[in-house]
């Protein structure tokens, strides 16, 4: 059972699954670790987009790749305009009030997703979705190669982001010293707001590289973002390289135990690695730096 | 919180009371329509229409359905005067609570018989339903043993259930493998993990054994699952001779072109009740992927002229003639012949006309029908295998129409 031919090959798989876990991952820390909002509407969002570039993809016949051109700044748009105008707004900056709204954002775009699409699981057939490109001794399908690199692509965009541009800066600003910051000059409603949008940008960009290899269905999205909420946790709260890091860890473990226990309990190994965490290094990986 | 649809909300209480009363009011002047006109049956079409199995589902409809304009186009019930079918057509959302929340509508509506139901888990709870109210309930698809084991007089099974689909698949089995001189002795099974693949592949388990096979490993997933990579590993690890897959449609699919694309090629792909392996919508769109694989499963009879029209004119609707389509339309045909007999709508005169049915006039190989506590005893199996581009009957003797081609040629 141990031997390499199945160990590489369920190793670079989980690799590649997991990417797509740190890149919900990624919207959900950015949020947390700037605004502190526990944002229990991100699977409802990567629902959304899910079903965005299914009906791209199935009405227009436009490849998710390209979806994601148009729906990454759509969510931004999206992400923002929730931030500014509604969870802001409503929450009167409190965390339950954070918490209920964007549980209440759950709800609605669920059901609304329910009410329209009804419960039928869909999935979209790419021609090129079972080619693949042969690495060492394992045969890695194409859509997941391409998400894999897009999301060290976007992680590495994401960390220069945040770490050379103004706004990037005025985001960890915030997040450092939130009235510091005002007294500054920095416009903190518009840097929340930014700051949503990019995690919702996230959740668009991942929708687009699920869709080929994934089903969506109204609930698709909250499978993730169980295994986020404890990728950002693993890997610090806040941190971007923790969440890659995290999203690997996870994807990889997830995949190897599942070759152990089975696909029904391949979840257990996350879980277990996650108390694992929380007993040894309570702060993550790595820490709560942003 | 994907059970809030099956909530009672305020406004489809007002609504499915409303329609009560007005069931209850229609019911009390029935009798003064029964003198007018020749009264419409009204029966009740349950199939998961939405949801994981929604592809069955609609296949299963589709069937019953043309079955229904069938019956009515021919001038309907002859024995009742001509009365027409009037389906109510119910959608179980792929999961048990919704087959049981559609019956209890159906009941509320007053239909005399429910058809249909296709998943096992499906077709037990709600004919369990059905029986408290001793709505007669013909089982479509379903093939879990104790739907007709619960002693329920209500339900009936047209098609065959696992004991006998396994006693087939195995006896058909060893039979190919000797003929093929006992290329295969290490089994694979992967099956799903709801009652229909758990049920199969505990089967599979107790009698491989005793008939020279080893199970090397039996692995479960749930549905949907949307990835394989990591069972066809384990098929990669195991190098067994044969795999076995038990699961739905989407499942099976994906699992057949994962073992492709990772070039895993066992000696065989034998499926018990495959949920694509001959599916005429599986061959078509993956050829490759679907090429050698067996499968024991439902069939219509090849030699009766109506199955081949319907086959046609299934095909002409851009459809694909699965087995969810003419077991259906038989089990239609079944029940119009039993309220024929029963001489209206009454429940208990339904439940007694089918225990009592001869019925030979569907599409399958059975024989003349008859029911033996719920189960119809001629029903059977066939095998069948995909061989260039098309779905071959390979056994029994007398419908093949190919031999089987084992162990899978080398690529």
């Amino acid at each position: 059972m141990l031997s390499p031919v199945i160990l590489v090959p369920a190793v670079i798989n989980g690799l590649m699954a997991g990417a797509v876990y740190a890149l919900v991952a990624l919207g959900l820390t950015l949020i947390y670790g700037v605004l502190h909002i526990i944002n229990f509407a991100h699977g409802a969002l990567l629902t959304a987009a899910m079903f965005a570039a299914f009906f791209a993809f199935t009405l227009f016949g436009i490849d998710p790749y390209l979806t994601a051109i148009v729906l990454t700044p759509l969510f931004f748009g999206t992400g923002y305009a929730l931030q500014r105008f509604i969870i802001g707004p409503a929450a009167h900056g409190e965390d339950r009030g954070f918490l209920l709204v964007t549980l209440g954002l759950a709800v609605v775009i669920e059901n609304t997703l329910l009410y329209f699409f009804r419960a039928d699981t869909r999935t979209i057939n790419l021609p090129y979705a079972f080619d693949v490109i042969e690495i060492g001794p394992a045969f890695v399908a194409v859509p997941r190669v391409i998400a894999f690199a897009a999301v060290i692509a976007v992680a590495i965009g994401l960390w220069a982001f945040m770490h050379w541009t103004d706004t990037g800066k005025a985001i960890r600003a915030v997040a450092k010293e939130k009235l510091g910051a005002e007294l500054c000059g920095i416009n903190v409603a518009h840097i929340y707001g930014v700051t949503f949008g990019v995690g919702a940008a996230c959740v668009a960009i991942a929708a687009c590289l699920l869709i080929p290899t994934y089903y969506v269905n109204p609930t698709a999205g909250e499978a993730f973002v169980l295994i986020a909420f404890t990728i950002v946790v693993l890997g610090g709260m806040g941190s971007i390289p923790g969440a890659l890091l995290g999203g690997l860890c996870v994807g990889v473990v997830e995949s190897v135990s599942s070759i152990f226990l089975g696909q029904s309990l391949g979840q257990i190994g996350i879980f277990i690695m996650f108390i694992a965490v929380l007993l040894a290094r309570p702060s993550g990986l790595f820490g709560a730096r942003l | 919180m994907s059970r809030w649809p099956f909530r009672l909300s305020r406004r489809k209480f007002l609504r499915s009371t409303a329609l009560g009363a007005t069931a209850a009011a229609g019911f009390l002047h029935a009798p003064a329509i029964l003198r007018a006109q020749s009264a419409a049956a009204k029966i009740g079409v349950l199939h998961p229409v939405s949801g994981a199995l929604s592809y069955s589902g609609q296949q299963g409809r589709l069937g019953a359905t043309i079955a229904i304009d069938d019956i009515n186009a021919a001038g309907g019930i002859k024995a009742l005067g001509g009365a027409k079918f009037d389906p109510m057509l119910g959608d179980a959302q792929s999961t048990p609570d919704g087959g049981n929340a559609e019956v209890e509508k159906m009941n509320a509506a007053g239909v005399c018989a429910i058809v249909g139901g296709y998943a096992s888990a499906i077709c037990l709870a709600a004919s369990q339903t059905a029986a408290r109210y001793d709505l007669p309930y013909v089982v479509d698809v379903g093939v879990v043993d104790s739907i007709v084991t619960r002693g329920l007089k209500n339900t009936f099974r047209f098609g065959p259930g696992f004991g006998v689909i396994a006693k087939t698949a195995l006896d058909n089995l060893v039979a190919i493998n000797d003929q093929a001189g006992k290329p295969a002795k290490t089994v694979m099974i992967v099956h799903e993990d709801s009652a229909f693949g758990a049920g199969l592949a505990k089967l599979l388990n107790t009698q491989l054994p005793d008939r020279g096979f080893q199970v090397l490993e039996t692995v479960p997933h749930p549905t949907p699952t949307r990835e394989f990579e990591n069972v066809v590993l384990k098929i990669k690890a195991q190098n067994p001779d044969l795999v076995i897959p038990a699961n739905y449609y989407n499942e099976y699919v994906l699992l057949a072109r994962t073992m492709q694309q990772q070039r895993v090629r066992p000696k065989g792909i034998y499926s018990v009740l495959g949920g694509a392996a001959s599916s005429y919508k599986f061959v078509k769109e993956f050829p490759e992927a679907a090429q050698y694989i067996m499968d024991c499963n439902h069939w219509f009879d090849p030699k009766n002229p109506k199955a081949m029209d319907l086959k046609k004119r299934v095909e002409d609707k851009g459809q694909f003639y699965t087995y969810e389509v003419y077991m259906n339309y038989s089990c239609i045909l079944l029940l119009a012949d039993a309220i024929g007999r029963a001489g209206g709508t009454d429940r208990a005169k339904i439940t007694d006309a089918l225990a009592g049915s001869t019925f030979s006039g569907h599409l399958m190989p059975y024989g003349p029908t008859k029911f033996i506590d719920g189960q119809n005893q001629g029903a059977a199996p066939v095998n069948t295998q995909v061989l260039a581009n098309d779905i071959q009957v390979i056994l029994p003797a007398q419908f093949a129409s190919a031999r089987p081609v084992f162990p899978i040629p080398p690529a």
